[in-house]
């Protein structure tokens, strides 16, 4: 049995259909990618995942739980983490204190007041938060605002922050996007390092490098529907994948 | 690059305000500002907006319905004198658990709202008060006439210890009479701790925490954060502030009145913070002192003085100019302030301390230049 299970999700922004009866089974310790056009209902399927939209039918189990009706801090407090498709980081604030505040809420729950201490000199939290942003390559920028960094720091940043948290699944909605091809090849290996950690991960990708670099599975959505799914030799070559990306001009 | 911030600048910053805070009868005196009633306004009104400044500048709820928990603040520091004792203690512990309560109230219904909705629900809150306070609750806050001291008040706590003297006794800290001096002191005392407490809160991971509603709120509860009540225990926070500086006006001055509460006494700790700089740790003291050293000098102006000041000219001009100038001082004051105030917010939109942070940088970056020395590090905050 998988760790997450998505049965029959279905959701319409008035009368567009964006989720069409999805299912999906993604195995403990998978990365599963879901590929697709654009449009295709990708991050909508995130984000009922993560409390962000609520399907209209259909259930989402997680390690036997559901996720539908639960407020995001709460899901998150279960062990999902997730990246946007656009970066949502705390601009205002310092690359460690963004990478500090995940780490937190991971060790103290949703809600704990410690007004006495000092930021400054929580050592143990700071070390943690400097250790994945050396893993991300932003170490040297701690002290920096985060509105300050580049579209392709900002992902990174915001995948330290979820990784700080050694989530049970980790949700990455176009984690390369806007990334030059060393930056993604950067990624890629940070990726393959903490799949080693045992963290399940859904990866929405465009790139078609990354995806078959990384995925052991992936599921193919086209117009709120899954149309194929298997292992990635199965789905390069599926016609009917061919077709929904336009002749394969991405393949 | 800003510098580091330490707990040894910290601590330094600290030691200076305090110093600053306890001379104010030395250095403000060359412009005429170091008699007590003055500098016990000066402190009552940092408290209050530096509590302000705790939900406002790090949460960036913007509340306009502060002057409430100010007018709870001061009634019950009123009845505290009336019912228990002269004892300024109790009257600014009750004070403060009180507005507490009542912001607890308030925060959480406002709060299931952002942005100008929660401004407007807060400003409703407040003219509601105001008016339970003016007309509704006449038996708890004698209406418009405001609460006062009688001979007849119980006072039990006090009768216990010692006889009922001729007139009413006034207030005091076990014994010292808390009017001239003694009164700035205690509330310079309380207004350290208050700066205090609120470094603490800004350094803490708590005031990180806050720092984040501010800047992101998706992103908080998508890390987990629940984001309702660390905006609400902020709101109970300045609202406790809030009830603190409005006792201390009881305490200096043993009356509390249904205007405390009115809108514009909200709004004015708006401006106090803005213009101070929302958000640091400074700036909404010396938003507070300068408006009210402001508001006590333009408001002192009349048309005889302004007469005396403009007798130079010629009749007919001086006429025009006392009348031009007539319309900003006096009753007017609010004009100038609203003058003042739009300066700010267009020229210099994150106050004065802001703008003595970029006179340091150009001053530094001169400096740099002469001596051509590599790094110039600019102050913190
Ligand atoms: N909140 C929303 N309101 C209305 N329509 C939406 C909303 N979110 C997504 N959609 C629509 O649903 C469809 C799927 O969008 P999305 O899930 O973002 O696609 P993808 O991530 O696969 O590119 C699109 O047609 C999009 O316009
Ligand atoms: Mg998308």
């Amino acid at each position: 049995m998988g760790i997450l299970q998505v049965q029959d999700v279905n959701k319409s922004f008035g009368g567009l259909k964006a989720l069409h009866n999805v299912n999906l089974d993604v195995e403990e310790g998978a990365v599963h990618a879901i590929i697709g056009p654009n449009g295709a209902g990708k991050s909508t399927l995130l984000n009922c995942f993560v409390g962000r939209l609520k399907p209209d039918t259909g259930s989402v189990m997680f390690n036997g739980t559901s996720l539908l009706g639960i407020a995001p801090h709460e899901i998150n407090q279960a062990g999902v983490a997730r990246v946007f498709q656009t970066p949502e980081i705390f601009g205002d604030l310092s690359l460690i204190e963004n990478v500090m505040i995940p780490t937190l809420a991971k060790r103290d729950g949703a809600y704990t007041v410690n007004a006495w201490g000092r930021v400054d000199q929580a050592a143990e939290i700071r070390e943690k938060a400097e250790h994945i942003l050396e893993d991300v390559g932003l170490v040297e920028k701690q002290e920096m605002h985060a509105n300050s960094l580049s579209r392709g720091d900002k992902r990174r940043l915001e995948l330290a922050m979820c990784l700080v948290q050694e989530p049970k699944l980790l949700l990455l909605d176009e984690p390369t996007a806007g990334m030059s091809r060393a930056d993604t090849n950067n990624t890629i290996d940070l990726l393959k390092r903490i799949g080693e950690r045992g963290i399940t991960k859904i990866v929405i990708e465009h790139d078609m490098h990354v995806v078959f670099s990384l995925a052991s599975k992936i599921s193919v959505l086209a117009q709120g529907t899954v149309i194929a799914e298997g292992a990635p030799e199965e789905i390069k070559g599926d016609p009917r994948v061919q077709e929904a990306y336009l002749g394969g001009a991405h393949l | 690059m800003t510098n580091k911030i330490t707990l040894r600048s910290d601590n330094m910053m600290m030691g200076l305000f305090a110093l600053a805070i306890l001379t104010m009868p030395i250095w403000l005196m060359p412009i005429g500002a170091s008699y007590p009633d003055l500098m016990q306004k000066f402190a009552i009104f940092g408290i209050f907006a530096i509590g302000f400044n705790i939900l406002f500048g790090l949460t960036g709820y913007l509340s306009f319905g502060h002057a409430a928990f100010l007018g709870v603040g001061s009634y019950t520091a009123v009845w505290s004198f009336k019912l228990l004792s002269m004892n300024v203690v109790p009257a600014v512990i009750f004070a403060v658990i009180v507005a507490g309560a009542f912001s607890f109230l308030i925060g959480f219904i406002s709060l299931r709202r952002s942005g100008i909705y929660f401004s407007i629900l807060t400003l409703a809150f407040a003219q509601m008060s105001y008016n339970l306070a003016y007309s509704v609750l006449t038996p708890i806050t004698n209406g418009e006439t405001g609460l006062q001291l009688a001979k007849s008040d119980p006072r039990v706590i006090d009768g216990l210890f010692v006889e009922a003297g001729a007139g009413i006794p006034s207030t005091n800290f076990f014994g010292i009479p808390m009017s001239g001096y003694s009164g700035f002191y205690f509330c310079a005392v309380l207004l350290i701790i208050g700066f205090y407490i609120s470094l603490r809160i800004t350094r803490s991971p708590f005031g990180m925490m806050l720092k984040a509603i501010k800047s992101n709120q998706n992103r908080m509860s998508y890390t987990g954060l629940n984001t309702r009540p660390y905006a609400l225990t902020a709101f109970v926070i300045s609202g406790m502030y809030a009830g603190l500086a409005g006792s201390l006006l009881a305490v200096t001055d043993p009356l509390a009145g249904a205007e405390r509460m009115q809108w514009t006494a909200s709004g004015e700790v708006v401006l106090m913070t803005i213009l101070g700089g929302v958000g640091t740790l400074l700036g909404p003291m010396l938003g507070a002192v300068i408006i009210k050293y402001f508001e006590n000098i333009f408001s002192a102006f009349n048309e005889t003085l302004l007469n005396n000041i403009f007798s130079f000219l010629p009749e007919g001009l001086q006429e025009v100019v006392v009348s031009v100038v007539g319309l900003f001082v006096g009753e007017g004051w609010h004009l100038t302030l609203g003058i003042l105030f739009m300066i700010i917010v267009i020229y210099l939109p994150g106050g004065l301390v802001e703008g003595a942070q970029r006179i340091r940088d150009f001053v530094g970056r001169k400096r740099q230049k002469k001596t051509s020395e590599a790094h110039q590090p600019q102050i913190a905050e």
